[in-house]
């Protein structure tokens, strides 16, 4: 890419304060044009007040962002008419039927009458819901309803794509096809942006992710480059009645092998990096029992996950995290 | 401002559909007032009613005023719930992040529910002319009803959108909703003439907008112009401010939560 070519997206030292509480922090990361971005971390993160800042639909309280070189606050109209987006599913009109919704976006983004009709034909084709189309949305499934929000973000042909959880809550096959039409977008040259709580989703569709915990971005990268940075295999022991002395005191013994790495403490166990399981595993074992009062519950050894590197960038795992109000 | 008009009329043009397939609401909604207030409290209080106090025909004649402009508060104060749920539930924030004027969605609630209440008006106007009760002041006196009325439900439906934006659930708005409805019809002149009431209930009502509203629409239909036309003067003077105080308010919370 030429250098004066700004990014897709451009954001910098962006805040966002809610009163008093900072919902996002100082953030600042650009996004290439033709590249699917994700923003991950658990609800109440920033990340969806971060895409509503996007958006152009919440005004930040400090910073700037730019989508196409045109910023978000300033040049709001413009950026509109730029982006599409895909909301949560929840924000369907059950009374309107599938086709009266993108007739309704038609109007709203202008577009001609006959244009409008016949992209919404071809749209409703795309996303598979040409059968469905002339029934309310109420009868719809999770599934059917994500479709009719991806066909609602595609509808004014958008530079830059915008996707909100795009498959919360959905079933397996239908996420396999949510994903399959994001990539398919990709290969026609969109930029996409995603927001996710969902480590398997950030790993295996995503060039780059930014992590994002309390408000601000822990790390940004490819998942792949991510993982590797960890460095070592991962082991994670987990004990019974783990008290904080005994996992202290296993620390200290443990960091005398050779080959561990790094040791990060859990409520009841250890995540240890080492640089091989052959010899670490049965040392590992061996350490643990010699430590008095230490009840090894479960083993596992695995090689660096997505999950690691969130755990090694906010200090606790995604998956434990339990659900708060939604940021 | 021809792609204004475009977003305006397609964002009705959806009030006006989920209105459609909820019949059962719309059929409610539509004949509640006429139901309950007008034949069932309007023939219960018909003998009960004291003529002479009430300086009309009939009680059924008197009510009728009161009725029209109940039904412009409850669908006033009720016109910012869809709004309300676009908001919970993330259909405010995908409009929003088209490229509409931030007014058009305003706009075409306002329309939307003018236009309900026109028609509701309409329709108690002809059931009160089943009863008996036929506006002194005929078709004109009818515009003239309509055209108060809607000056009334801009300044309600603009109080309902303003809480509809600033709540944080919809239970708050609901609780708010109810505490305001009856009070403002009681402390009114909707259901028995200000002369009726105790001295600090009159002096209450006197402070109700409300009571402006009906005190003009009421000689409309039971007196005559001469005896109108001073009322008419008053409630526009009253719902100007009315309006302007409440419009005032509502862009505030709007701008507040949409930018």
């Amino acid at each position: 890419m030429h250098m004066s070519t700004p990014a897709a997206i451009e954001v910098s030292n962006l805040g966002k304060v809610y009163d008093s509480v900072h919902a996002v922090k100082n953030l600042s990361l650009s996004v290439q044009h033709g590249e699917i971005f994700g923003l991950l971390g658990p609800n109440g993160a920033g990340k969806s007040t971060t895409l509503r800042i996007l958006i152009t639909t919440l005004r930040p309280t400090t910073g700037t962002a730019t989508i196409l070189g045109h910023d978000v606050v300033k040049e709001a109209d413009t950026v509109r008419r730029l982006i599409g987006y895909v909301a949560q599913e929840r924000a369907i009109d059950r009374f309107l039927t599938g086709r009266e919704h993108l007739l309704l976006f038609a109007e709203l983004y202008h577009l001609p009458k006959h244009e409008a009709l016949a992209r919404i034909d071809s749209l409703l084709k795309l996303v598979g819901l040409e059968n469905d189309a002339d029934r309310v949305a109420k009868g719809y499934s999770g599934g059917m309803k994500r479709k009719l929000d991806i066909a609602c973000g595609l509808l004014p042909h958008p530079k830059i794509l915008f996707l909100d959880e795009p498959t919360l809550g959905l079933d397996v096959q239908s996420r396999l096809n949510i994903w399959e039409h994001i990539r398919k977008l990709q290969q026609q040259g969109m930029t996409i942006v995603i927001t996710t709580n969902y480590l398997d989703e950030a790993d295996q569709l995503c060039d780059r992710i930014a992590i994002m915990d309390h408000g601000e971005i822990r790390v940004t990268g490819s998942p792949k480059d991510l993982k590797a940075s960890l460095g070592g295999d991962g082991i994670w022991l987990t004990l019974i009645d783990a008290t904080p002395e005994i996992l202290e005191q296993l620390t200290t013994a443990l960091q005398r092998l050779p080959f561990v790495r790094a040791i990060q403490t859990r409520e009841s166990g250890l995540d240890i990096r080492v640089d091989g399981p052959e010899k670490a595993l049965p040392a590992i074992m061996e350490t643990t029992n010699s430590v008095a009062g230490c009840r090894l519950d479960g083993i596992e050894y695995h090689r660096p996950r997505l999950d690691d590197v969130f755990v090694a960038h906010t200090g606790r795992s995604l998956t434990n995290e339990p659900p708060e109000p939604t940021d | 401002m021809n792609e204004q008009i475009r977003e305006v009329l397609a964002l009705t043009n959806r009030w006006v559909k989920r209105l459609s397939r909820e019949k059962f609401s719309m059929l409610f909604t539509l004949a509640q007032p006429m139901i309950f207030w007008l034949i069932f409290f309007g023939n219960l209080f018909q003998k009960a009613a004291d003529i002479q106090l009430l300086q009309a025909p009939n009680y059924m004649s008197f009510l009728a005023a009161g009725v029209v402009v109940m039904t412009v508060l409850n669908n006033g104060l009720a016109g910012g719930i869809d709004l309300l749920f676009d908001k919970e539930n993330g259909f405010l924030e995908r409009l929003m992040s088209t490229p509409i004027r931030r007014s058009s969605v305003i706009l075409s609630r306002f329309l939307f529910v003018m236009a309900i209440t026109g028609m509701q008006i309409l329709v108690i106007l002809a059931v009160a002319f089943l009863f008996g009760v036929s506006p002194e002041t005929g078709i004109l006196g009818i515009a003239v009803i309509l055209i108060i009325g809607m000056l009334f439900g801009v300044g309600l439906t603009a109080i309902s959108m303003a809480m509809a934006f600033t709540v944080k659930t919809h239970g708050d708005f609901f609780s708010v909703l109810g505490f305001l409805s009856l009070p403002m019809i009681f402390l009114s002149s909707a259901l028995v003439p200000l002369g009726a009431m105790p001295g600090w209930m009159q002096a209450l009502a006197f402070f109700n907008p409300m009571t402006w509203v009906i005190d003009a629409v009421r000689p409309l239909i039971i007196s005559g112009w001469s005896q109108a036309l001073p009322q008419v003067g008053m409630a526009l003077v009253v719902l100007v401010a009315f309006d302007a105080l409440c419009l005032y308010g509502g862009a505030k919370a709007f701008k507040r939560s949409v930018g």
